[in-house]
């Protein structure tokens, strides 16, 4: 039978996996939408003249 | 796509017209990571971090040039996070469980703590050691780095990400002990009925 982990181990798992959730989050594809949006934002700047 | 701006410059202004804003589109990644963590969801992380943009772009003015631009953005999402939040009275509670379930499709078998178990775990933490964690722990901010862009003390920071550790290590190590103990009710149960009659007949 598995024997309960030491807390040391847990700690570990728990910075890895705090570090992965974040890192594969980054890693996704930018949703176009906002992609979209800092060129309208661009746009709409260069259009007032105040770029 | 822009077109070229015929009242601007020449060639030779080039690098004057250069929009520093241009730099944010590299931190959407990192953006969307945060708002993650303190939305718990991933529809309404989008729109905080679409909300976000519109925000920093009208006011990029407040920007310092030569200081970080990831954590100006940080606090800019943060401020419209907890402002949204207010506006709203009352802490929106729909984590995502989708975003768990997608995390990890295979259970481990290699005793490594799945990601998606991990997810569970987190949610269940207040927000303020969410971002805390988040941004000591994932995104390798310093102590003074993560107590500035959350516009707290460096003490207050520091005890956020060791309640919330702690807090992590009690639920993961509760859930690693409920499935322990689950495992010796059943094989005492095996070990009492084979030595029961043994031990109190007689």
């Amino acid at each position: 039978m598995e024997k309960k982990r030491p807390k040391s181990h847990l700690e570990e798992q728990i910075e890895e996996n705090l570090r992965k959730a974040y890192k594969d989050k980054v890693a996704e594809v930018i949703p176009d939408r906002l992609l979209e949006l800092l060129k309208q934002l661009k746009k709409q700047d260069s259009a007032n003249g105040t770029a | 796509m822009a077109l070229p701006d015929p009242r601007q410059g020449s060639a030779n202004h080039a690098s004057a017209q250069a929009d520093p804003r241009d730099a944010i589109v590299a931190h959407l990644g990192p953006m969307r990571a945060f708002a993650l963590s303190l939305t718990r969801n991933n529809a309404a992380a989008d729109d905080l971090v679409q909300d976000t943009l519109v925000k920093a772009w009208k006011s990029f003015a407040s920007f310092q040039p030569g200081t970080n631009l990831q954590a100006w953005l940080f606090t800019i999402e943060r401020n419209t996070f907890y402002s949204d939040r207010r506006k709203a009275k009352r802490e929106i509670a729909d984590v995502d469980g989708a975003f768990a379930a997608t995390l990890s499709e295979k259970p481990a078998h290699d005793g490594k703590l799945a990601l998606s178990d991990f997810f569970v775990a987190f949610v269940q933490l207040p927000v303020e050691q969410r971002e805390a964690l988040t941004l000591v722990g994932a995104t390798g901010y310093s102590y003074e780095e993560a107590a500035k862009t959350c516009a707290v003390a460096v003490g207050t920071i520091k005890s956020r990400v060791n309640r919330g550790r702690l807090r992590l290590i009690e639920l993961l190590q509760l859930s690693a002990d409920d499935a322990l103990e689950l495992t010796d009710r059943v094989t005492m149960s095996v070990v009492n009925a084979s030595n029961a009659p043994h031990r109190f007949i007689g």
